[in-house]
């Protein structure tokens, strides 16, 4: 049984060779699982996980006990299950944690979601750079057939469950989920139009449920404490549990935590990453992967009217407010992944931006126009910018294209792309203008701080 | 010249192919079993896997175009992709990369004069938390400075890749003596955020200020 005063997700990770059946069977995998398809209906199990609260954990924080509730295959529909496991968001590292350290907690849970949403077969779609990943859940899944908890007869239950790696080969956009269907299915990874939602029509055309690796991940926790007592370990109502929150980039102690759903920005930065690299000052944390708005600790909460969502935060730093899908958004930004990226005050923010867009640039799947025009118009602009060759108006340009960017496209992509640039913009908007008019201040590199310690351990 | 997959990876193929209820679901992990024994994917290779799964090769080539990873030219024996998205830029990617263009002679894109290593730039491969870090064909390598990087390196020149993984290569890090040890995952009452909630928590007396501070 789960300790809840223990980590949970990441309670066998410490082991020696936790990513091995017989080290981590006896640290209690598959137990959960076992009682659940012997002992469950599959209507209880999808009770508990909606009682738990659980928020979807590859970024857009939909619940994930709602929607598996949105299937209704009609006679002869085949359901399939697909594990998202192309964590590709820039500042993301969590999900390879799982696989590399403790596949049988994703094995288990996608066991255990299979018999919730009456699937026979799931899919892992694992970014294709991840070969060792994929190495680990192709070995973990071949000893989990020999014992015969995958395959025709799941621990002695007449219930067959087939799971399956699928590896991709190299494309942001294939995390999106309907851009992740195409690309199993061999085809180019370009998002579908929605709807038909991936519940009603998904992967060969079937009902299909796409989660986050965390999120199934979260499953076997949930049945074995029950919804409603794992949800209570969060600090926040309506987002439940305990979840990975990453830390990179200017920080001394980068990094995979577990901590409760809610904890602050001030604390993930402090108490988990250590503080800032070098005791150094504070200039900005990107909080939950590049598509998420910057925030600035300078920055207050305002929201003075007590209706407000925020009301309790009111004139306390961005970085004092829970971390919790609602908050965030109230907050204007996300939680995204939940992994934040650090920058000290050696960074200037225009140079973050044109790294960032080069990366939106690259990824853009090319099929609607405002997205891979404008990408290619924001990098080229802020090129300008940093050169000190821009023309006058450029900044507002910069907001103009990232404007007509948003809304307007298939997919989710240029959003993901406009958010943080209007973000940036808006939020160190004097450094912008600067380097309109003069270029990057002289000396300007991301690396300037870390270059010495890289030359010094040559 | 046609090209085939070896027996054991055609075998490998047919196994692809009871995994999907439609043949072209397999092309991806096909076309890897088709890198993996060319190297790259040549013209013949196209042809090749869209006889096998019954495709065009304008349907197969619009697939291999859209991923990065499957190479539409000759590489080097080894492929050394450096992550220069933002975490890694920030902890000194752009040094990673200046001393692998040095070392190999060429821009990032080209090869190397011996032919032994092709430089790419990588968007963001999840490794965040280890940065700076390079992927060396199919394993990572974290946390690295020059001198590691050149040792990493200098094994793979002298001793092969399989040494190099051996010693060098990583996967992903998990340190569970980090973090405020005296913060145990137990909950604090949950302070409301929203009106509903709040009028909703009133009379229970649940809420703190501070949440933290009852730790």
């Amino acid at each position: 049984m789960a300790d809840p005063q223990k980590p949970l997700l990441t309670v066998r990770y410490g082991l020696e060779d936790s990513w091995s059946l017989a080290v981590a069977e006896k640290a209690g995998a598959y137990a959960v699982a076992r009682r659940a398809l012997s002992e469950m209906q599959p209507d209880a199990v999808r009770e508990e996980v909606k009682k738990a609260s659980l928020r979807g954990r590859g970024g857009a924080g939909f619940p994930a006990g709602v929607k598996w509730g949105f299937l209704s295959p009609k006679e002869g529909d085949e359901v399939y299950l697909v594990i998202n496991a192309d964590e590709s968001e820039p500042g993301t590292f969590k999900d390879r944690t799982i696989m590399d350290l403790d596949p049988h907690r994703l094995i288990e849970g996608a066991l255990i979601a299979c018999y919730a949403i009456r699937s026979h077969v799931a899919y892992i779609y694992v970014r294709g750079e991840l070969r060792h990943s994929i190495a680990r859940l192709e070995h973990a899944l071949g000893e989990a057939r020999a014992k015969g908890y995958v395959g025709d007869a799941p621990f002695g239950v007449d219930y067959p469950i087939e799971i399956h790696v699928h590896s991709g080969a190299g494309a942001y956009i294939c995390g999106e989920e309907t851009g992740l269907l195409n690309s199993l299915e061999g085809r180019r990874g370009e998002p579908r139009l929605k709807p038909p939602f991936p519940a009603i029509k998904g992967v060969f055309g079937m009902p299909t449920i796409v989660n986050n690796v965390e999120t199934i991940a979260s499953v076997p926790d949930i049945l074995d404490l029950g919804g409603a007592e794992w949800a209570a370990l969060s600090r926040l109502p309506g987002d439940g549990g305990t979840r990975l929150y990453g830390i990179s980039g200017h920080v001394e102690r980068p990094g995979i935590y577990e901590a409760p759903v809610g904890i602050t920005m001030r604390e993930l930065l402090d108490d988990y990453g250590g503080g800032v690299l070098n005791g150094r000052p504070l200039k900005a944390i990107i909080p939950g992967g590049s598509s998420t708005p910057v925030l600035d600790p300078a920055r207050l909460v305002d929201a003075p009217g007590e209706d407000h969502p925020l009301h309790r935060w009111h004139g306390k730093s961005e970085l004092d407010v829970p971390m919790g899908v609602d908050t965030y958004r109230a907050l204007g930004t996300m939680l995204g992944t939940c992994c934040a990226i650090v920058m000290d005050d050696s960074i200037n923010m225009v140079d973050v931006a044109r790294n960032l867009m080069r990366f939106y640039r690259h990824e853009s799947c090319g099929q609607c126009t405002p997205c891979r025009e404008g990408t290619g118009w924001l990098v080229d602009i802020l090129e300008n910018v940093c050169r000190g060759t821009s023309r006058p108006g450029d900044v507002d340009l910069l907001v103009n294209v990232a404007n007509n960017m948003m809304g307007n496209t298939i997919c989710a992509f240029a959003d993901g792309c406009a958010m943080p640039m209007l973000g940036l913009v808006q939020k160190f908007y004097p450094e912008f203008v600067e380097a309109a008019k003069h270029g990057l201040p002289k000396g300007t590199r991301h690396d300037t701080t870390t270059r010495d310690l890289l030359e010094g351990a040559a | 010249m046609t090209f085939a997959l070896t027996p054991d990876r055609d075998q490998k193929a047919d196994e692809y192919l009871t995994r999907y209820p439609s043949a072209r679901a397999a092309l991806l992990p096909v076309l890897w079993l088709c890198q993996e024994q060319n190297g790259w994917i040549s013209p013949e290779v196209i042809d090749f896997a869209a006889r096998r799964l019954d495709l065009s090769t304008a349907a197969v080539k619009g697939v291999v175009t859209f991923y990065t990873m499957f190479h539409q030219a000759p590489v080097g024996d080894h492929v050394v992709w450096v992550c220069r998205t933002l975490s890694c830029d920030l902890r000194g990617a752009k040094a990673i990369q200046e001393h692998l263009e040095g070392r190999f002679g060429c821009h990032a894109g080209g090869t190397s004069t011996n032919g032994k290593f092709s430089l790419r730039k990588a968007e963001c491969l999840a490794a965040c938390g280890q940065a700076p870090m390079v992927q060396i064909d199919d394993r990572y390598y974290e946390n690295l400075d020059l001198g590691q990087l050149d040792r990493i390196l200098d094994t793979i020149e002298r001793d092969g890749i399989e040494a190099a993984v051996e010693r060098f290569a990583t996967e992903a890090s998990f340190d569970p003596d980090a973090g405020p040890k005296a913060r145990p995952l137990q909950s604090v009452p949950p302070p409301p955020v929203s009106k509903e909630a709040a009028d909703a928590a009133q009379g229970s007396g649940t809420s703190t200020d501070k949440p933290t501070e009852d730790e």
